[in-house]
């Protein structure tokens, strides 16, 4: 008998019972007998370094893992991922779904010790919001005014309705305010501001270092009492994944948000107890892997042979293999996180057959002569390496029912032109990005109408009334009950017709100090403010 | 004097081949698929079309090829680099940032692989065919054909993350900021290991090259003069050899100081130093045209310099070329 194992066992077994224990007399005290501490400097991983700063102009997450500290939203998402006012105190809609009023917070100032108003809101929303913010701009197409009757007051009016559980299901991406005394004058785009942001939010702009790092200090007067307690957080800008993952180790940083290490890495920093990996925390920002058709080919316009190329792919295989933990099998293009619209499985799949997709493809007329049916050019999307993985995956498993498939690499801005510009691919493979409401990031893959070079849309050649209607239905339909059955038939349609197949659906990995507090207790949290975040001695 | 003349008409000559290649960079960018805005939106995830088309207004693509290499030449001649897109600002002060650690790197690894290549290829060399020369070269061939981030990321783990002796990146320690000497202390410390990193495989070349010139030296006629004459070896190997046997290595110098300021991508990625071999990578993917041409023009006027320099120093080693230039 091995005697240390034993020991172990019995550790084991005697902290899972004072475990249980301390759950029976207070479930909620797991994290909470200890006093937050104040101070402490959080160094955060930083891998790509974005031309602004300025979460009210560009959505992305690059840019809320800085301005999101320093800028606050109207609306951000609490723990059960519920709309939870920020600088809105409460909403409400007219039934007609037209006008939408926000009551602000009375007391807030920016930075420089102006007072915040509705003035910024109803500033924001007009010239960033509606004109600069990717997605903003869709989001925000109908909006016609934003009326300040009060400081504390702005309406916002609308042309045609906009459902309440989309706009508050959006804000807290695409609803971070600017002050308009800073930015009124000038070209928007241009303003130095962006580059040093002026917010209402926990932290401070101090210095950015353009290639090495940004410091943000603690504000003491936020509004939040008791709040925050980090005295300074540091951004230190790491290009190389090895890298940060080395400075994990050396304890020069504190937390790698959004899969910012190589997968095995991540694995690796796992079973090191002063790290926490997880994907808790990051809910808010799921994600699908693709396979987005060209029905330019004539090929790939034949419904037989999309589902054949689906039914060839041993999805489960490829998680269990080169994802592990931090991926699952996608149903669709709603991702099961997204708790508001997840249909549930239920709609049409596509499981790993190769007889059947040898047999759809004869079917279809394409016969295997000299060993290939026919070839076909897929283009891997530069973003991570799963992406890379699940390319060389592709083309192995398609190889085997007798389709030549050639992998053709690039570059960001390569990938885009050449796919949603170019329409230079048959196969291309990317992430579709989903942005907790079907309306804001993901009914764009499928509506017709797209205009050419507009990344992330339908450039696939394809159109479907049905499924036309169904999106536009969905999008002005105020009940949020018909808007889930509306999604639900939406999923059903487009799982039916396949224009892009969506078979994996990954969280976004943090890697983050086992030291820090209050971390990770909100859907979206490596964009949210980190008020409560705190590290232990 | 004369070498100075000489130098002055190979200036002269360098500046048409300035433009070529610039103008050969602007049109061999044009031929890479995207441009900034597209690499902007993969930056921001996403963007609608009518936003790409108000973008490319802004940065001055609405306009023809053509236009823009003429915009961007006359620029060039009143000694404007331009505006950068991913940085917003002046692409010279961008530049200007940058330098300072492109240079300090970049001088440090050359000295220490040109201070030890030289110890180690004499030391080879005098003892050739024996253990030292074994062990050298042997070691020599170990660095060279290692690849540098491996080196970096091992120097990592053993001298920051188990030993913790040296900081694992970054230039200089933001937590405290120092002054005066302590902040020139603490750069050093931060430069310690990618100093090494990139100059060891250089410090590989080096040893082989002055090793084998060195070899050769030693069996010309004039040595065995020396030789004749009763001088010890030290002062043979001193001041007869190595001053001939360094004049391949002043070359490979000049050579690789454009190699070094490219070829440190890698390591500047590892070791998260703000240089200049990165800001070129990050400006190829951003296709941000400006700043890669600033790049272009700014390392070959480094290599020019540094070939300047090059030129004279052989007029020092070898009185008989400046004689006979």
């Amino acid at each position: 008998m091995d005697l240390s194992r034993l020991e172990i066992n019995r550790r084991t077994a005697l902290l899972t019972s004072a475990a249980i224990a301390a759950n029976v007399i207070n479930p909620m005290r797991a994290f909470a007998q200890e006093t937050p501490r104040k101070g402490g400097v959080f160094n955060v991983h930083y891998g790509a370094e974005q031309r602004q700063l300025n979460p009210s102009i560009q959505a992305s997450t690059g840019v809320y893992i800085i301005g999101g500290k320093i800028q606050e939203n109207l609306v951000d998402l609490d723990a059960q991922g519920q709309p939870v006012g920020v600088l809105a105190e409460s909403w409400e809609a007219t039934p007609d779904g037209k006008t939408v009023t926000f009551k602000l917070r009375k007391g807030i100032t920016w930075h420089d010790g102006k007072p915040f108003t509705s003035e910024d809101v109803a500033f924001t929303a007009m010239n960033m919001w509606k004109k600069i913010l990717n997605y903003g701009s869709t989001l925000q197409l109908f909006l016609t005014s934003v009326d300040t009757p009060d400081p504390q007051t702005a309406i916002f009016r609308y042309e045609r309705p906009m459902p309440l559980n989309l706009l508050l299901r959006a804000l807290p991406d695409l609803g971070y305010v600017s002050a308009k005394h800073l930015y009124e004058s000038g070209d928007i785009r241009q303003n130095p501001t962006n580059l040093a942001p002026v917010g209402t939010g926990p932290f401070k702009f101090v210095k950015y270092e353009r290639g090495q790092y940004i410091i943000a200090d603690r504000n003491p007067d936020y509004w939040r009492p008791n709040a925050p307690y980090l005295d300074r957080i540091v951004w230190k800008v790491i290009t190389d994944r090895a890298a940060a993952a080395a400075q994990m180790e050396a304890g020069e940083l504190h937390y790698s948000p959004f899969s910012g290490l190589t997968i095995s890495d991540m694995a690796r920093l796992g079973k090191d107890k002063r790290f926490i990996v997880q994907t808790k925390g990051n809910e808010g920002n799921a994600r699908t892997n693709t396979i987005e058709f060209n029905f330019r080919r004539k090929e790939l316009s034949d419904i037989r042979v999309r589902r054949a190329i689906a039914h060839a792919i041993n999805v489960p295989f490829f998680i269990e293999n080169f994802l592990g933990d931090f991926a699952k099998l996608g149903t669709g293009p709603i991702p099961s996180t997204s708790t508001d619209f997840y249909p549930g499985p239920n709609t049409p799949q596509y499981a790993y057959d190769k007889a059947k997709a040898i047999a759809l493809l004869d079917e279809a007329g394409f016969k295997a002569s000299g060993g290939n049916r026919f070839a076909l050019k897929l283009l891997p999307a530069p973003w991570g390496e799963d992406i890379s993985l699940w390319s060389t995956f592709i083309q192995q498993s398609l190889g085997e029912v007798g389709i030549q498939v050639d992998i053709v690499r690039n570059d960001g801005g390569g990938f885009l032109k050449q796919v949603y510009d170019d329409h230079a691919f048959d196969l291309a493979t990317g992430w579709h990005q989903y942005r907790n409401d079907p309306a804001v990031s993901t009914t764009v893959w499928y509506r017709s109408g797209q205009p050419k070079g507009a990344p992330w849309t339908n450039q696939w050649g394809w159109e479907d009334k049905t499924v036309d209607k169904t999106i536009d239905d969905a999008a002005t339909e105020v009940d949020p009950a018909k808007r889930k059955a509306l999604y639900a038939d939406f999923v059903k349609e487009v799982n039916t017709e396949l224009p892009v197949w969506m078979p994996i659906e990954q969280i976004f990995v943090t890697v983050i100090t086992a030291k820090a507090r209050n971390h990770s207790n909100t859907p979206r949290w490596g964009s949210a403010s980190w008020h409560d975040l705190w590290l232990s001695a | 004097m004369r070498i100075l003349s000489l130098a002055g008409r190979r200036l002269a000559a360098s500046i048409p081949t300035l433009f070529l290649i610039l103008i050969g960079v602007f049109l061999l960018l044009q031929l890479a698929p995207g441009d900034t805005v597209d690499a902007l939106m993969a930056q921001m995830g996403g963007g609608d079309a009518a936003t790409a088309q108000e973008l490319r207004k802004f940065y001055g693509l609405d306009l023809s090829v053509p236009a823009q290499l003429g915009n961007y030449l006359w620029h060039l001649v009143r000694l404007d680099l331009g505006f950068s897109s991913i940085y917003g600002k002046p692409v010279a002060t961008v530049i200007l940032e940058r330098l300072p650690p492109t240079i300090l790197l970049m001088t440090a690894s050359l000295s220490f692989a040109f201070f030890f290549g030289l110890l180690f290829g004499v030391i080879a060399a005098r003892g050739v065919n024996r253990w030292p020369d074994t062990l050298i070269s042997t070691l020599g061939l170990i660095f060279y054909a290692t690849p540098s981030f491996w080196f970096g990321l091992m120097a990592i783990v053993v001298f920051s993350v188990y030993l913790q002796w040296l900081p694992p990146g970054g230039f200089e320690d933001i937590g405290n900021v120092q002054t005066g000497i302590w902040r020139v202390l603490d750069i050093a410390s931060h430069l310690v290991l990618p100093t090494l990193t990139l100059g060891l495989i250089f410090l590989a070349i080096y040893l082989r090259i002055m090793r084998a010139s060195m070899l050769e030296v030693l069996n010309l006629d004039f040595v065995r003069t020396a030789r004749a004459k009763g001088l010890d070896e030290t002062r043979v190997v001193t001041r007869h050899v190595l001053r001939n046997a360094l004049l391949p290595m002043v070359t490979l110098i000049g050579l690789q100081a454009g190699t070094m300021l490219g070829g440190s991508v890698v390591v500047e990625s590892v070791f998260s130093l703000p240089g200049l071999g990165r800001l070129a990578y990050e400006s190829v993917v951003q296709r941000d045209l400006n700043t890669l041409l600033g790049i272009v023009f700014v390392s070959a006027l480094l290599v020019i310099s540094v070939n300047f320099v090059v030129d004279l120093l052989y007029a020092r080693l070898d009185p008989r070329i400046a004689a006979e230039g």
